[in-house]
């Protein structure tokens, strides 16, 4: 499951590099930082893309509807939008919680 | 735009949401409507969902259900909506949960998932609706005003959050129209209110679906933020 939910994101992030000028080093694999922190590179419109294009593949992959950017994500001491990682291990939390299988 | 336009509206059950599906379903869009109970009428180019518009969970599902069979929404119709006629000192909590619950949660859920669709293919166009009852400052209609009040900021700081996807955000707020949400209203009421309008007769539906129809024009992209009021308020 963690590695299918990394594949989407890669698959994801490397769309929306695309469009960026300061690129989401996807070289530094699941260290690859998204937003916030120090070295986050998205601001929040590409994060918002990044989320909501996030949530479409995961619809399509697992059949359900995730709300990434929930009060959970909001709350957390440590952002799950953090890093290519921190993000694939919060989307499997959400994905466990809604008894998702792989 | 060669392909037939995707336009969703809420509340299509009954009263303005039900002849709009009709309406543009015959102007050859293929629409999508949802109410809490199924509809008593057929279509073609219509298809139903029943739910309540503030459970995120079941909206959700039927967005990710449009996505995947058209993989577009052009258009979203935020028409579903419920008022209670009572004095404030007389009005239930509960009541006034409601009311709020499915006037701007309601909304603003359809307007966050609509444009997660929408900015796919950088085009939108969002109607909300309002009333006159805001402006009109009518007693009786404190919390129906005041939701629909705060439709109008949300339709203001939406246009401005959405229009770098190409979405545009704006509002109706129509007159009374002979639907059910005014049938428990007394007639001198209803009279009076009619007298304060530039002109003073009821809104019909077409009213409606022509400020509906200037919003959502392709030439209408310069036009975003705005309310449109029936009747002259």
């Amino acid at each position: 499951m963690q590695e299918k939910i990394q594949k989407i994101i890669f698959a994801q992030v490397e769309e929306i590099n695309e469009q960026l000028e300061f690129k989401v080093p996807v070289e530094l694999g699941t260290d690859a930082p998204l937003f916030g922190g120090n070295k986050g590179v998205l601001n929040s419109i590409s994060l918002v893309t990044l989320i909501v294009a996030i949530e479409q593949a995961i619809e399509d992959e697992f059949d359900t509807a995730l709300i990434l950017a929930d009060e959970k994500a909001m709350s957390q001491k440590n952002s799950p939008f953090l890093t290519i990682g921190s993000l694939a291990d919060y989307i499997v939390l959400l994905l466990n919680e809604e008894n998702i299988d792989d | 735009m060669t392909e037939k336009q995707v336009m969703l509206i809420t509340g299509t059950s009954k009263g303005i949401g039900k002849f709009l599906a009709n309406y543009y379903a015959n102007k050859g869009f293929i629409v999508m409507g949802c109410s809490r109970s199924s509809v008593d009428y057929k279509i073609s180019n219509y298809c139903h969902f029943c739910l309540d518009v503030c459970d995120e969970k079941k909206v959700k599902q039927m967005f990710a259900k449009i996505r995947k069979t058209t993989g577009r929404l052009n258009v979203l119709i935020n028409n579903a909506g419920i008022a209670s006629m009572n004095h404030v000192l007389l009005t239930p909590v509960k009541t006034v949960k409601k009311i709020l619950n499915t006037n701007i949660l309601g909304t603003f859920l359809f307007c966050r998932e609509a444009a997660k669709i929408m900015q796919i293919n950088k085009y939108g166009r969002i109607v909300n609706f309002s009333t006159v009852a805001t402006p009109l400052k009518l007693e009786g209609e404190a919390i129906y005003a005041a939701s629909k009040a705060a439709i109008l900021s949300l339709t203001e700081i939406l246009s401005k959050e959405l229009a770098s996807l190409g979405i545009t955000v704006n509002s109706v707020g129509p007159t009374p129209v002979k639907t059910d949400l005014i049938r428990s209203v007394p007639k001198e009421k209803i009279d009076r209110l009619l007298a304060m309008q530039a002109i003073s007769r009821f809104g019909t539906f077409d009213d409606i679906a022509n400020v509906i129809d200037f919003f959502i024009k392709n030439e209408s992209d310069f036009v975003t933020g705005q309310n449109i009021y029936l009747g002259g308020i």
